[in-house]
């Protein structure tokens, strides 16, 4: 019988031992810091975080490519340090934004290959290549060497070797790094359709396109600097931040009214001005919907017009602002910096 | 699959005209260096036992750094350049079974390239060998239990290879050459300084040399003293315990190396280079 959980990890930790030249002292990166997951079967549970967020380190641990430094992991019922050898042939993985594979063979020699390795039978594997090239758009290239494709197509291929063995937990590190928007399309969409298809089936997605695991994911742990900051479902994690209303306004010039008053208004979080062409934008958080009214009365009094109003729903992207405290783009900037 | 896979990688990267001319020409002009360097300091003399000994010990040779750096060389290979070994990691197969069929495809433009060096001595410059003096049945277990010996040997240098975060091609060339000076390839080993000669004593690859040559031109490779003394039953003993020595080394220090490459991280470490 199947285990129940798909991926299990308890105090998980990562440290890397960094060697420099001769005269520097040896450094030490924490990448993954007591991490705490459970994936259930059947679910795309996704990775959320900026690069160097520890994400592929956690694949790389999970798909027992590196050891952890401390505490444990499973996958599918097996440990992957203890027992690497009944990990393997239930998983694979798939690695975005690089062009891996021999460019020797053609698109169907390297795939079939790879299924080889699996134990598939040959006349199966092939099948099922087919099949699974047809669904990319790449049936016409099957006998393309690898050398000739497209970085895209050379990823798409890619995409197909993970897929082809049909393993019980799929691991994809930035699947659609690199692609166009139409390839990334359809990768997504092949990705759900995969999913569909058979309910034992789970998918574990890094990603740092917030819209992306919005899209896809049943569940999402952001993860920063190591750290799991948060696991929930998409809609559960925006709801945190759905106890202030968040209003945009666009207005016509301020005629003194400034950031202060509106701030001094009893209803009124958090306020943002930013000048625009012809007026001003704001960005208002209230404490409750009704709360405008009275925003509203303040435009009146000074003569401002309301010319555009949003109100505003969060995002992933507003939920990693509030657990870390800037944007992923930010903290992405301050990590290269650091 | 792993041997299709090395053959294609070797075989394919040109097309098959260029391919057959490099597959003739290579052997042949690292064996004609060796050929102008004994003329010039024998003086021409090619009917001396010597000139045997060095050409087929040389010939032989050529599947060390195919067999054993070829094993060694697909870590390097499939990590850096087709960045496919954290795949084949993750794949439910014995790494070592899968290196090794990479090696196989080296034996094989390996032997066409002895095969070829030892006619060219045959017919070009009069290599002493008689198809019917041949004792095919030591000739053939030799040549096995060697090309064995030499892909575990190569794995011993992919462990080690596996657990070198840089592009570390000289591994298996560095014990390429090494073994060349040690294991009597091209002098007996008497011509070196005594005290050294024990690590010549130590390499299954001294006592592989000396049976191919027994096995192929037996009366004149018995006109060295080095090993002089052993029968050939005896020689194929010591070959046969050393290769399993070498071979449990092998298998052990690449499983240890295989777990230090994956607390370190660099099953999948690329260098860009």
């Amino acid at each position: 019988m199947p285990h129940s959980l798909a991926i299990e990890t308890h105090e998980l930790g990562r440290i890397y031992k960094l060697r420099g030249s001769k005269k520097e002292t040896r450094k030490e990166l924490v990448a993954l810091q007591d991490v705490n997951l459970t994936v259930e079967r059947g679910e795309l549970f996704g990775l959320l975080g900026p690069n160097g967020a520890g994400k592929t380190t956690l694949i790389k641990v999970l798909t027992t490519l590196l050891s952890p430094t401390s505490g444990w992991a499973r996958v599918a019922g097996a440990d992957v340090h203890a027992d690497p050898e009944s990990v393997r042939p239930r998983i694979n993985m798939v690695s975005g934004g690089e062009s891996s594979g021999y460019g020797l063979l053609t698109v169907r020699e390297n795939l079939w290959m790879f299924s080889q390795f699996y134990g598939a039978p040959s006349k199966e594997a092939n099948e099922r290549i087919e099949a699974l090239l047809e669904m990319v758009g790449m049936k016409d290239r099957m006998h393309t060497k690898s050398s000739d494709l497209s970085t895209g197509l050379r990823q798409k291929m890619n995409i197909v070797r993970g897929f082809l063995t049909d393993p019980e937990v799929l691991f994809l590190d930035e699947p659609t790094l690199g692609l166009d928007v139409g390839a990334s399309r359809d990768v997504r969409k092949f990705i759900i359709e995969w999913l569909k298809a058979d309910k034992e089936r789970t998918l574990l997605l890094t990603t740092h396109y917030m819209v992306e695991a919005d899209e896809l994911c049943d569940r999402v742990a952001i993860i920063n600097k190591g750290r799991v900051l948060a696991c929930d479902t998409p809609s559960a994690l925006k709801q945190r931040l759905q106890k202030d209303v968040t209003f945009e306004i666009e207005t016509s010039p301020l005629n003194g009214l400034t950031m202060q008053m509106m701030e001094e208004q009893p209803e009124v979080k958090k306020a943002a001005l930013t000048e625009i062409e012809g007026g001003a934008r704001w960005k208002l958080s209230l404490v409750e919907e009704s709360a405008l009214a009275r925003v509203f009365n303040l435009f009146a009094q000074k003569d401002v017009k309301v010319m555009n109003l949003n109100k505003r729903q969060p995002t992933l992207e507003d939920v990693f602002v509030e657990l870390v405290g800037r944007s992923m783009a930010e903290e992405e900037s301050n990590e290269r910096s650091e | 699959m792993a041997a299709w896979l090395g053959w294609l990688i070797e075989s394919n990267w040109t097309d098959p005209f260029l391919f057959a001319v490099y597959s003739i020409v290579k052997p042949l002009s690292g064996a004609a260096i060796l050929v102008i360097m004994y003329g010039i300091i024998s003086g021409g003399n090619f009917n001396t036992p010597l000139f045997p000994y060095i050409y087929l010990g040389n010939a032989f040779y050529i599947y060390v750094g195919a067999v054993m750096t070829g094993v060694s060389w697909a870590v390097v290979d499939d990590r850096e350049h087709y960045k496919t070994l954290k795949y084949m990691y993750i794949a439910p197969i014995y790494i070592p079974v899968y290196l090794l069929g990479r090696g196989v495809a080296r034996f094989i433009t390996g032997s066409i390239a002895v095969f070829i060096t030892i006619m060219a001595g045959v017919l070009f410059l009069k290599v002493p060998l008689h198809f019917a003096d041949i004792n095919w049945g030591l000739f053939l277990v030799t040549l096995i239990l060697g090309v064995v010996m030499l892909a575990l040997l190569g794995l011993l240098l992919a462990g080690i290879t596996l657990t070198v975060a840089r592009h570390e091609g000289f591994i298996g060339e560095a014990t390429a050459g090494a073994l060349y000076i040690f294991s009597g390839a091209v002098f007996p080993l008497d011509v070196l300084p005594a005290w050294i000669r024990p690590v010549g004593y130590f390499m299954p690859t001294t006592y592989w040399l000396e049976l191919l040559r027994r096995s192929l031109v037996g009366n004149v490779a018995q006109a060295f003293p080095t090993l002089a003394n052993f029968s050939n039953l005896q020689i194929l003993g010591i070959l046969l315990g050393l290769s399993v020595f070498f071979g449990t080394v092998s298998i052990w220090v690449f499983r240890y190396c295989d777990r230090l490459a994956r607390e370190r991280g660099l099953i999948d470490h690329t260098t860009n280079y």
